[in-house]
């Protein structure tokens, strides 16, 4: 059947910001539906409010507009645009329960738009738990067993029927609370109880747990003539009871029987149905009872998801890009399959190797938070790593992970059962329990340390319940270790070396545990003749040809590499998101890939985050799914020149992962293209850095290096408090703090990690209130430099920048300071001899500008402020490193952003409660978004609504600040009042603002009775919060206030600055309702204006 | 120990004997599967082969009584990537290595499969040996060039029974189904007599044909016709099983002689090759066949998909089906003749397996087709 032909115009919703549970696996599918939509000769909208994406590339859809996903905004669009109809189903929950949310204001019928890929029906029913509960129970598929009851009789007959352990779920209570696990009846009496007492209505669901069940996921694909085929099988290493993306997952499922497994299928394809997914992809939830084989409907999605980002690079089957064309009608056979090209989208991807993925946590980032791993997702990113067997794959998604020391599984090395200092072995044995049998990010390393320890798999098994045919691979895994730890490098035999290496040991990894350099490793593996062969993914385990480079390293003998004659560039990626390393790198990478194959180079990618854009197969020429280490990026160069010697490297758009690997491949003879390694270094070692600036008559604030507590004081002593203190080398403000005083900076000292005289801790002058920005510029080897965008932050200095909403252009700043910053940046950038992007970040204090940091790379603003240019800069930078000039590609001037654009960070706090959510110098948002508009506060009001925050129009606003920041808080109070606020504030804050005239009640601070602060926002009092830091004792309080805050929904804004942003905005939301418009008509506009 | 595969274009590959010791040979195929490796050993269709699995992890589930396809493990030798020392299963009766020691049943592990696969791929299916211990694989590689080849073989009567048997479920049939069997469409209105030739057939073929109703008398490869239509069935089957169908002249002959008889007759695999060739049609040897549970079917006359369970080297011709006979099913992945009914007469046959084991139940409802036919006739 041919494609609808009803369909003109779609409108595509993207998933906004990366938070945690939602990151750039919907870039990657929100950007292959849009080309696939686009390649069926649709008109394509978008919609998505994060501009660090490929997706809202403007090349990408016909219009797009980065704007805040929400009914309002999304109905101006759909005035505009007037769709046929929106696709909900890749751009996550989040374009789902927008789908939800048009549908139930009417917006759909409104417009007469329609939705593809899901039906509000189908949507309801996957989303909804009763009515799902009752869809399974009606197709005769098995849940969980519950009961909901009202009374504690009602529930000990409940518990009957579910049996111990049983899980009660009081209704209708925030988060889940007075829930629990009873493990007997006692515990039944006493949680069941409380949970009725706790519960408004007085009812608790008895459900029957599951924990500790096998889990399994079943990625399933239905066309509308109700073909199906399931693409990939996922099998959680961790069981039941820690979220999937909190779960070390294998593909293919590795232990169930053909009878399970099929008994699976089956239900997956009643499951699509009866849900009533008419065309695209689903993901499908299920647990088995590992004692009796018992399946039971866990739950499913009705749309692509972050596993089926996964199994699309596991497998090579394009999801999001499939579903998109079966949501116009086409069935699966009308499509053909890319790699294989002869054969179609109608059938289902066998594998011959193993796939894992490992979650990336950011727990040292909140160090309050709790590291147990529960049904709430928690990680921040991912690894995948593929091997020929999983011990392979298992050891490379580990050293995938880049932990360092942490990451090390064979850490301790020392012999089973040698007694910690101060622990006594019951002591030992009792604490590795726990960690064994509490699930944590760090239990895997536990499970490896018992093992070391000689406990037995049906030991780890009982407490842990990760099948016992994981936890053998693991204990060959160690003993293997033993063996070559017993024979030492000198004496190892080529077989035992080629077994090592075939179980998945990096080189690195050996060289720990036998105690000599990796370098060493390496030469034994050349005398034996061992290097990595590279296989190919391509859906169908060999049994077709494939004609699409997507490959992996493994030792075995027959390499199909084929690296070609062309000419070469390496693009080195950005490895798993984190906290300060996110989808903005993934951009950048893809970038470099368009402008060099613009210029006509082969484009070889390496990479190991099956999130992203950048591992589509379809992004570069070719592909290697690979771990980002020296010894798995030398093999790949070592194979490509195999082809052609001219082999180039790029560093420069990853981040910090493929930064560290700069000098190591130099030194290796490997050529690095851009600004050189060495520039690169000088940029990051403080002692020439400064030299440098010094040389240039650049200003910079005092600074010195440590190595000890006796330096640190010393250095400190010179510079004067407070001072920024911070190790060398980290992205994101990693350990990075301000401190006030010498005590501080003694515990500081104390408690930092990975000194040495190569990596001293840094120490600069604090530079108090100061406004700081950040400038990204782009040079070329004429040294030309173009500046991309000078960006105000909105919070002062201190604040780490990617936490920092900043605008563009600067709103309140002089000529002269502009022209400074230009200069400065630009004698930098020749100083360096900068060829390609660099970032420079500076302060204004007291009128004059400091430089802060120098980064000669792509930085995480440079997605950013193209979108507000229009320039892609990455692409830009890339082919100028590889040797066009900047007036090649007709680059004379500064760029000028089209419009007014706000980017403003999305945080993690809410899925970590006792987090505080105070902003500091390390960074903890996840992602971002951007306002635009024609003035600064709209484009504010745009960002904060994007970030999740609908600033009030009307209402109460608290004020609750710190001394310093008084005299800052008048004019907010003002204009806030002005504005026809009501404002209250804290005692101390109050008698200043009524000393200057302005008229406030007063409101208790949380010591200091009730109501205070706290109950007011929880009441819904209050629609406003400005509260800073009061200081250490008052810690507790504040951070009270800012989580019942956020919890509550209301902006809690912590910086004067942004305080003073938000009455800008208030303003202007008060004087012209928002308008939306499409990046393309912003340049449009400006190129009409020029 | 260590074992050699030698193959007859004189490549070889070195690896682990994962098995029992000794020597074998046969012709070397692959199987795309990610499960099901207990049902691929002992399906009869198999015999005389030498299965390479492509998908590496084996063994991980141990084996089971009630996952055996017949009475033993029936392939020449078995190859793959990396053997489970342990059986993690809560069904498993036991490991598979030991399985594959007590059953003589000689394999090798720990080579590269892929590249095995490859070489199968592009050059097709090539005679080989296994052999475990020490060898000289120059040797092997000369005496796998000796082996005889698959076609013209009658593989037939090694595994077919010796003695008509009515087939009854096992124990552990009856557990497992009860976990694991699908509920037929529409079971037979009464009890349906099924009389069925064993070319090497697969139990679950037995175990669907009962699911649906069916009474079922089993027949050895060698019985003439009329001693199946004596026992006046309902409907004759036609079973799968191993070699080349234009080898086996007796079972054609048998074959027109029921189709004269205008007895409903349902054929899969070889039986579907046997029915063709008794139509005359003609049958030939792909490449490298087509083996694995993922295979895309189109069922014409609906357009709808199956993806299918796939165990076969020959296939029919489609181009020489006589007047009066058309191909009803198509396989997408390369344009062969997957099924064929006849126009007027009450026969027809599937060259995939629709009792799965290993593999997807799409094709489920062939069952319940042929229990229709027999109903209706």
């Amino acid at each position: 059947m041919p494609r609808r032909t009803d369909l003109k115009r779609i409108l595509v919703i993207g998933s906004g910001p990366i938070v945690i549970g939602q990151a750039c696996e919907f870039d990657y599918s929100g950007t292959q539906a849009i080309k696939a939509l686009r390649d069926e000769g649709l008109e394509v909208i978008l919609v998505n409010s994060n501009p660090a994406t490929i997706m809202t590339d403007p090349e990408l859809a016909d219009r797009t507009y980065v704007e805040p996903l929400t009914v309002d905004v999304v109905e101006r669009i759909i005035a505009r645009e007037k769709p046929d109809a929106i696709l909900p189903t890749v751009g996550g929950q989040t374009a789902l329960n927008l789908a939800i949310a048009l549908h139930e204001a009417g917006v759909l019928e409104r417009h007469g738009v329609t939705l593809i890929g899901a039906s509000i029906e189908a949507i309801h029913v996957a989303e909804d738990r009763q009515l799902f509960h009752d869809a399974m129970i009606e197709i005769g598929l098995d849940v969980p067993k519950s009961r909901v009851v009202k009374t504690m009789a009602e529930g000990l007959e409940a518990v009957e029927v579910t049996g111990f352990p049983a899980i009660i779920r009081p209704s209708f209570t925030l988060g889940g609370v007075g829930g629990g696990i009873a493990y007997n009846v006692e515990e039944f009496r006493e949680i069941c109880g409380r949970g009725l007492e706790l519960s408004p209505v007085h009812e608790v669901l008895i459900e029957e747990s599951v924990i500790g069940w096998k889990e399994y996921e079943l990625e399933v694909m239905r066309d509308v003539a109700d073909n199906f085929v399931v693409i990939c099988s996922i099998e959680n290493i961790d069981p039941m009871g820690v979220h999937t993306g909190d779960s070390i997952t294998v593909a293919p499922a590795l232990t169930l029987t053909d009878k399970e497994y099929q008994k699976m299928r089956d239900a997956g394809r009643k499951i699509i149905r009866r849900v009533g997914v008419e065309t695209g992809g689903s993901n499908i939830q299920f647990a088995f009872n590992p004692a009796d084989g018992r399946m039971i409907v866990i739950e499913m999605n009705p749309r692509v998801s972050r596993s089926s980002a996964l199994a699309s690079k596991a497998t090579g089957f394009p999801i999001a890009k499939i579903a998109a064309k079966l949501a116009l009608g086409y069935h699966l056979d009308e499509i053909p399959n890319d790699i294989t090209r002869l054969t179609p989208a109608s059938f289902e991807p066998t594998i011959d190797y193993v796939v894992v993925k490992i979650p990336r946590w950011n727990f040292e980032k909140f160090p309050q938070a709790d590291r147990t791993l529960t049904t709430q997702m928690k990680s921040v990113g991912e690894a995948m790593s593929i091997g020929r067997t999983f011990k392979e794959a298992f050891l490379k998604g580990i050293r995938s992970l880049e932990l360092g020391k942490e990451g090390r599984l064979f850490g301790a090395g020392q012999p089973a059962g040698a007694p910690t200092e101060h622990a006594t072995p019951d002591e030992v044995d009792a604490g590795l329990r726990r960690r064994l049998s509490i699930p944590t990010d760090r239990r895997m390393w536990a499970v490896f340390e018992a093992l070391e320890r000689g406990w037995t798999t049906e030991r780890i098994h009982d407490l842990t319940k990760i099948d016992p045919w994981f936890l053998e691979q693991f204990a060959e895994l160690v003993e293997l270790r033993r063996t070559a730890a017993l024979v030492g490098l000198r004496d190892m035999s080529a077989d035992l070396l080629r077994t090592l290496k075939r179980a998945g040991f990096g080189d690195e990894e050996l060289a720990h545990i036998l105690q000599v350099n990796p370098s060493a490793v390496r030469e034994k593996r050349s005398e034996f003749g061992l290097r990595a062969a590279y296989k190919r993914i391509d859906t169908c385990a060999a049994e077709f040809e494939s004609f699409t480079p997507y490959m992996y390293g493994t030792f075995e003998t027959d390499c199909e590499a084929a690296p070609t004659g062309a000419k070469k560039v390496v693009i080195l990626g950005s490895g798993p998101n984190r906290i300060g390393q996110g989808v903005e790198f993934d951009y950048c990478c893809c970038h470099a890939v368009f402008g060099f194959r613009k210029d006509g180079l082969e484009t070889i990618m390496i990479n190991c985050n099956p999130e992203t854009v950048s591992t589509d197969y379809d992004t570069a020429d070719r592909l290697y799914f690979e771990p980002l280490t020296f010894e798995d990026v030398m093999a790949i160069i070592e194979r490509e020149r195999e082809g052609n010697h001219d082999v180039s490297v790029v560093v420069q758009f990853g981040g910090q992962t493929p930064l560290k690997l700069a000098l190591p491949l130099q030194d290796a003879g490997v050529t690095i293209v851009g600004t050189s390694p060495d520039s690169i270094d000088l940029a990051e070692d403080r002692k020439r850095f400064s030299q440098l600036l010094w040389d240039l008559g650049i200003p910079q604030p005092s600074s010195g290096t440590a190595v000890s507590r006796v330096e640190a004081r010393d250095a400190a002593g010179k510079i004067g408090f407070p001072v920024v203190v911070r190790p060398s080398y980290v992205l994101g403000g990693r350990a990075m703090a301000i401190v006030y005083d010498m005590a501080s900076l003694d515990r500081y000292m104390a408690s930092a990690v990975d000194v040495s005289n190569d990596r001293p801790i840094l120490i600069d002058r604090f530079l108090e209130h100061a406004k700081e920005l950040d400038v990204d510029c782009v040079a070329d080897q004429t040294g030309a430099v173009v500046i991309g965008g000078i960006m105000e932050h909105i919070e002062e200095a201190g604040i780490h920048s990617g936490d920092s909403s900043c605008v563009v252009p600067p709103t309140g700043m002089s000529e002269r300071h502009l022209a400074l910053l230009r200069d400065y940046t630009r004698r930098i950038a020749r100083a360096l001899k900068v060829v390609g992007l660099m970032n420079v970040q500076y302060a204004l204090k007291d009128d004059e500008i400091f430089v802060l940091e120098v980064n000669p790379r792509a930085s995480r603003t440079i997605p950013y402020l193209a979108k507000a240019t229009g320039v892609p800069l990455a692409q830009v930078a890339a082919r100028v490193m590889m040797g066009k000039t900047l007036a090649d590609l007709g680059l004379t001037a500064d760029l000028t952003p089209a419009g007014v654009f706000v980017k403003s960070p999305v945080f993690p706090f809410i899925r970590f409660p006792g987090v505080d959510t105070i902003l500091g110098p390390e960074m903890k948002s996840t992602g971002e978004v951007m306002g635009g508009a024609g003035d600064f506060g709209h484009a504010f009001v745009k960002a904060m609504l994007g970030a999740g925050q609908r600033l009030p129009e009307q209402g109460t606003v608290c004020l609750s600040v710190n001394n310093d920041d008084k005299p800052y808080v008048v004019p907010i109070a003002k204009g806030l009042a002005e504005m026809g606020f009501s404002v209250t504030a804290t005692r101390g804050t109050a008698v200043y603002l009524r000393t200057h005239g302005i008229e406030c009640g007063v409101v208790y601070k949380v010591n200091e009775g009730r109501p205070n602060l706290a109950d007011e926002i929880v009441n819904r009092r209050i629609q406003l919060v400005v509260n800073t830091p009061l200081g250490l004792e008052s810690f507790f309080d504040d951070k009270a206030v800012r989580r019942a805050a956020m919890m509550a929904g209301i902006p809690c804004i912590t910086t004067m600055t942004g305080g003073m942003a938000a009455v800008d905005a208030i303003r202007a939301l008060k004087g012209r309702e928002l308008n939306v418009c499409s990046l393309q008509e912003y340049y449009a506009a400006a190129a009409l204006a020029k | 120990m260590n074992a050699i595969l030698a193959l007859e274009d004189g490549t070889w590959f070195a690896g682990v004997s994962v098995g029992a010791p000794g020597e074998t040979s046969g012709e070397v195929v692959f199987n795309t599967s990610m499960t099901g490796y207990q049902e691929v050993l002992t399906d009869p269709s198999y015999a005389g082969q030498i299965v390479t699995m492509t998908t590496p992890q084996i063994g991980n589930y141990g084996v089971a009584a009630a996952d055996v396809e017949s009475d033993a493990p029936k392939v020449a030798g078995f190859v793959i990537r990396d053997q489970s020392p342990i059986a993690s299963n809560w069904r498993a009766q036991g490991t598979l290595r030991d399985y594959l020691a007590t059953n003589d049943i000689v394999a090798i592990g720990d080579i590269d499969t892929r590249a095995l696969t490859r070489r199968l791929r592009s050059a097709g299916v090539m005679r080989g040996i296994i052999a475990t211990g020490a060898a000289d694989p120059q040797e092997l590689v000369e005496r796998a060039r000796a082996v005889p080849q698959m076609e013209g073989m009658d593989l037939v009567q090694e595994v077919s029974c010796r003695d008509a048997y009515d087939f009854s479920l096992t124990l552990a049939d009856t557990v497992a189904a009860a976990s694991f069997a699908m509920t037929p469409e529409r079971p037979a209105s009464r009890v349906l007599k099924v009389a069925a030739y064993d070319y090497g057939i697969k139990t679950n073929i037995l175990r669907r044909l009962v699911a649906h109703g069916c009474q079922v008398r089993v027949f050895p490869a060698t019985a003439p016709a009329a001693d199946l239509l004596a026992w006046e069935p309902d409907g004759i089957f036609l079973s799968n099983g191993p070699g080349d169908p234009a080898a086996v002249g007796y079972a054609i002959d048998n074959v027109k002689a029921l189709v004269a008889a205008e007895t409903p007759m349902f054929g899969i695999c070889l039986g579907h090759q046997l029915l063709a060739l008794g139509l005359g049609a003609s049958t030939y040897k792909l490449k490298f066949g087509h083996r694995g549970g993922n295979h895309p079917v189109k069922f014409l006359p609906s357009g709808a998909i199956e993806i299918t369970s796939q165990n076969h080297g020959f296939a029919v011709d489609p181009d020489t089906l006589p007047a009066g006979t058309e191909m009803t099913h198509k396989n997408l992945y390369d344009g062969t003749c997957e099924g064929i009914r006849h126009t007027s007469k009450p026969v027809f046959s599937v060259q995939y397996h629709p009792e799965a084991s290993p593999g997807p139940h799409d094709a489920d409802y062939l069952f319940r087709q042929f229990v229709d036919l027999m109903e209706s006739h």
